[in-house]
């Protein structure tokens, strides 16, 4: 199958082929990818559908240097992600990965501004923590501890985490998978807007269907394999998603 | 325990849990053992001591009273007999020689004491460990005592010449002994044994009465009580009866040397058994507070779930009790293995130290079950806390889980607002500022640590400060010479004459009994000229202090004990010529470390006796290139009863100690050093499991190993930094204690604490911790990055 392009086309910022992972599950075998060839071009938003099992965690772990394939290949621009050591990969992600997981992982004895000042501290040109929130809209409660916040408030400093070292590549796990649907569109508009206004090209994995509207292209994955690929023709509002 | 007994699901889920967490356990236990295992050790030295000692008292009619005389004739034993109260007695000669043992060159001086022609005395019969008894008509035979003959390496049949009473005589072992009388050997004027230069030989009554030319006679009254006697009735009945016979006073056991030592040596013991275990089992309290309340904070889920099941609270609170029971026991039983070990080995050092036939190797059961109940108690007292809020938690809410964890800016980072803190040292600050209850428990494990290692070190330091004040500021002389009867002091300039010798000072010293009300202490009245130049008397700065032309300077515990402050008033009973009581006033007190004493100007001394210018000790400062030419000189001098060298004096203290303090200190920091590494290791591992999504979580932003390490790392870091300070001070507290509870009359051991002592403590800790930090390195390496991210805590 030949990659579609989306039309705010870069190059090929990632490029897997003949990907696969094989875990040893106790005595069983998970094939969790069989083969999965893929381009993700710049400043693209890509939803990716699944149901649990289906691989696109994998994929995502993977993409973002926290896992090696079993066998085939996987490029980000000319670095091999599938030959690289855990000091390459640590360097990969702290350069050119913004992550924002399920449940928020923020450090809950750090501020909304220093969760992100975590960040921004190890990077090389890193917006400042207020840019950042200010991107998400949370500037009222920069100095608010996790424990003060929302559930949305937390995932949008995640957010704002993310992109605050203006990464490469933004890949979000499941980012509305703990919130109710109000909330998650919050969520989901700071993404949007993060990507429209930094470029990143950003990667939402989801089972949850209805976002697929807001995405520039829809991977769908189904049993360690892409089964369906559409370009939208115009990228959904958030606003107008609900679920 | 339900009917299934051990297989029971809640029992298998405790062995699977007991096995998961077994480093932290084992960390746990170790505390515990070491705790009983020091608790036992003592109560073993302690118990096996206490018996040992009683049973060879009473095997070997060991005296109850002791009553020397200057010469009194045998038949005024019969009337001795006849006074109430005495079991058995025992009339004997006692002498003093000088030895001459082949390829030994330092003078040696030795106690001989009769036995009588019929073989075993009556009162402080021997153990005869090789041979047999001197044989009656046969002068040259001898029994020595067993430390001096394993010292020289002297066995059965081999010969050495003595000086006895100005002759020279020619000595046959036919045996070697030991003696309840004599436990703990120090020569005249010592302080410590001293085996190869200061013996006890025992000889034929008849050979001895001839060679002290005391025929017909004693000069030595042992007796034993009645059952229902009181020891002073009997003393004041010696005394009367044998006041003409030149006798010194009688006394009783409390005040005899060899039994006082040992009975000092015992009460160390019992402060050992007490202090120690009650250090280590609040730190395993503390340990298993932490570990426990972590363990089901993380079990949250499982309790709502048992309890969902119908496991009432009793049931919940019983499985988790067990788990603490458990370790509890673990624990208990190493530390009784490690206690009896312990106890045996150092029994052997004993061994050598104290002269017993054997040592009875006992230990009450009742104490053993006592302490294991303690252990066990004091453990789940330890995880009470914990235990109880797994308990209490109400199944819906303990289902749900834990609310994120709140934290505040601390007052430090406001202090310290002009310091931009990196982020991950803000993490450490407010971790350890969120629990303050555990980070200053955690800070007093590290503390208890640091102080155990200390207490075992500073003795060391204290005991090298004791010996250097005593040889290097008080004895400056290099050798010193006791005489048999005391001479006239113009003896000196004699002295003063010989080749090698470059300076001599005569003293006299007096036995005495110093009474101020109904307290009263046998000891020695020390006359000290007024332009002394060797030895001194000095205060607690170290200072010479003054001699005052009248009264008396008493040590600050002898004036303790007398209940005396400068200007009472004492009775002194000098126990020498014509027994004169005088009243003499207080001028001072003096510190010293090592012994007690009494001293006076000696012109006041010799007033007060009535005497002339008289001396019985001369301290001399040598020429060390002559040295065994003036030991021989006056070996060979009639009056002189025994040398004593400083040098070896020092050589056999320092041996001494070698042998028992730093097999202590040894101890002491390998139990400093398991508690140590149990507070650590532990303090890492709860760390790493609260911690181990954050890490992660950072992990994946691209943190490194290290910077996440940092983290980690960085909060016991903290910890070490404010806890040993805290260990630092401790342990001075708890060496003031040791120092307090360990005051003897023999010696007062100062409070000193060297920087080499706070180093060393430090230096257990930070190697213990760092030892845990290479595990919790090893740990975070196989950190599961994608795990952590999937689940919610």
């Amino acid at each position: 199958m030949e990659p579609l392009q989306a039309s705010t086309t870069g190059s090929a910022v990632f490029q897997t082929r003949g990907l696969t992972k094989t875990y040893d599950q106790g005595e069983v075998q998970v094939h969790a990818l069989r083969g999965v060839d893929l381009d993700l071009y710049g400043g693209e938003l890509v939803v990716m559908l699944g149901a649990s099992g289906s691989g696109k965690s994998t994929l995502l772990n993977i993409l973002g240097g926290l896992d090696v394939p079993s066998t085939g290949e996987v490029r980000y621009r000319d670095f091999d992600l599938s030959t690289a050591g855990d000091r390459e990969l640590t360097r990969y992600r702290r350069e050119h990965v913004g992550f924002v997981f399920q449940f928020y992982n923020l450090i809950p004895s750090l501020t909304a501004r220093e969760n992100v000042a975590a960040v921004t501290e190890i990077a090389t040109n890193p917006m400042t923590p207020e840019e950042a929130l200010e991107l998400v809209g949370l500037k009222s409660r920069i100095d608010h501890f996790p424990a003060q916040l929302s559930g949305g408030e937390q995932q949008r400093v995640a957010i704002a985490r993310a992109i605050a070292k203006r990464p490469d590549v933004l890949l979000c796990d499941e980012p509305t998978g703990a919130l109710d649907s109000a909330t998650g569109v919050l969520v989901l508009e700071a993404l949007d807007k993060a990507n429209r206004e930094t470029g990143t090209t950003t990667v939402i994995i989801t089972h949850n269907a209805s976002i697929a509207g807001m995405a520039d292209r829809v991977i769908t994955l189904s049993d360690g394999n892409i089964s369906g690929e559409r370009l939208n023709e115009r990228r959904q509002d958030p606003r107008t998603l609900s679920w | 325990m339900s009917p299934k007994g051990l297989n029971t699901v809640l029992n298998v889920k405790l062995r699977r849990e007991l096995w998961q967490m077994r480093g932290q356990v084992l960390a746990i236990a170790l505390v515990i053992a070491g705790g009983v295992g020091v608790c036992v050790m003592s109560l073993v030295n302690y118990s096996s001591l206490l018996a040992t000692r009683a049973q060879y008292y009473e095997q070997h009619e060991f005296a109850e009273v002791f009553a020397p005389v200057k010469r009194a004739p045998r038949h005024t034993l019969k009337d001795t007999a006849a006074l109430p109260g005495i079991a058995r007695y025992e009339g004997r000669v006692e002498g003093a020689a000088k030895l001459e043992i082949p390829g030994f060159p330092d003078p040696v001086s030795a106690r001989l004491v009769s036995v009588p022609p019929e073989g075993q005395p009556d009162v402080n019969r021997l153990f005869i460990r090789q041979g047999r008894l001197p044989a009656a008509g046969r002068s040259q035979e001898i029994a020595v005592i067993g430390s001096f003959a394993e010292a020289h390496e002297l066995v059965l049949g081999d010969q050495f010449e003595a000086i006895i009473n100005g002759r020279r005589q020619a000595l046959t072992i036919t045996g070697i002994v030991e003696s309840p009388e004599f436990i703990y050997v120090i020569p005249p004027g010592g302080m410590l044994p001293d085996y190869q230069r200061y013996g006890v030989l025992w000889m034929n009554r008849e050979s001895l009465e001839s060679a002290m030319d005391m025929r017909g006679a004693f000069n030595s009254l042992v007796v034993t009580l009645k059952p229902g006697h009181s020891a002073a009735s009997v003393i004041d009945a010696l005394d009367r009866l044998l006041a003409r016979y030149g006798a010194t006073g009688a006394f009783g056991r409390d005040d005899q040397f060899s039994h006082r030592f040992l009975s000092d040596e015992l009460n160390q013991l019992k402060t050992m058994a007490t202090v120690f275990p009650l250090i280590f089992m609040s730190v395993a309290m503390f340990l298993l507070n932490v570990v426990i309340g972590r363990l089901i904070s993380t079990q949250r889920d499982i309790v709502a779930v048992l309890k969902a099941f119908g496991y009432s609270n009793r049931q919940i609170a019983w499985h988790y009790s067990k788990l603490v029971i458990v370790i509890a026991v673990i624990g208990l039983l190493a530390g009784l293995g490690l206690g009896l070990w312990l106890g045996r080995s150092l029994g052997e050092l004993y061994m050598d130290y104290y002269r017993f036939p054997g040592l009875l190797f006992r230990i009450d059961p009742a104490w053993v079950v006592l302490l294991g109940l303690m252990t066990i108690v004091v453990a789940w007292l330890g995880a009470w806390r914990a235990i109880r809020q797994a308990a209490a938690l109400p199944p819906a809410e303990a289902m749900r889980p834990e609310g994120p964890a709140r934290y505040r800016v601390t007052i430090v980072e406001k202090l310290l607002s002009g310091i931009r803190f990196a982020q991950p040292s803000r993490m450490i600050v407010r971790q350890l500022s969120r629990r303050p209850v555990r980070t200053l428990l955690s800070m007093t494990g590290v503390a208890m640590a640091t102080a155990i290692v200390m207490v075992g070190n500073f003795q060391f330091d204290s005991v090298s400060l004791m010996v250097h004040t005593q040889f290097a500021r008080v004895q400056q002389q290099d050798l010193s010479a006791t005489f048999i009867d005391p001479v006239n002091s113009a003896a000196l300039f004699g002295l003063q004459r010989q080749a090698g010798i470059r300076y001599v000072e005569g003293r006299r010293s007096v036995p005495a009994r110093l009474v101020s009300g109904h307290r009263e202490w046998r000891s020695a009245v020390t006359g000290i000229p007024s332009e002394a130049r060797l030895q001194f008397v000095i205060d607690s700065d170290l200072q010479p202090v003054p001699l005052p032309r009248e009264g008396l300077l008493l040590t600050d515990f002898l004036a303790d004990e007398l209940g005396v402050g400068p200007g009472d008033v004492l009775q002194l009973e000098l126990l020498e010529g014509d027994r004169r009581t005088v009243m003499v006033p207080v001028a001072g007190i003096t510190s010293e470390f090592l012994g007690v004493g009494a001293y006076m100007d000696l012109d006041a001394l010799n007033r007060a006796l009535g005497d002339g210018p008289l001396i019985n000790q001369a301290l001399i400062n040598l020429d060390p290139d002559k040295a065994s030419e003036v030991y021989n000189s006056l070996r060979e001098t009639p009056g002189v009863l025994g040398l004593s060298i400083r040098q070896a004096m020092l050589d056999s203290f320092y041996d001494t100690l070698a042998r028992t303090f730093l097999t202590f200190t040894f101890f002491n920091s390998l139990m400093g050093g398991i508690i140590a590494f149990g507070v650590v290791y532990n303090m890492i591992r709860i760390s790493l499991a609260e911690k181990g999504r954050e890490l992660a979580s950072l992990r994946v932003l691209g943190y490194t190993q290290n910077e996440v390490a940092y983290i980690l790392l960085g909060e016991v870091a903290l910890l070490l930094f404010l806890g040993i300070p805290l260990g630092w001070l401790i342990g001075q507290g708890l060496a003031l204690m040791i120092v307090t509870a360990m005051q003897t009359e023999l010696y007062r051991v100062p409070l000193t604490i060297t920087s080499q002592t706070l180093g060393m403590s430090a230096l257990v800790v930070v190697v213990s911790a760092i030892a845990s930090g290479v595990i919790a390195w090893w740990r975070l390496k196989r950190l599961d990055l994608v795990a952590v991210l999937k689940t919610r805590e």
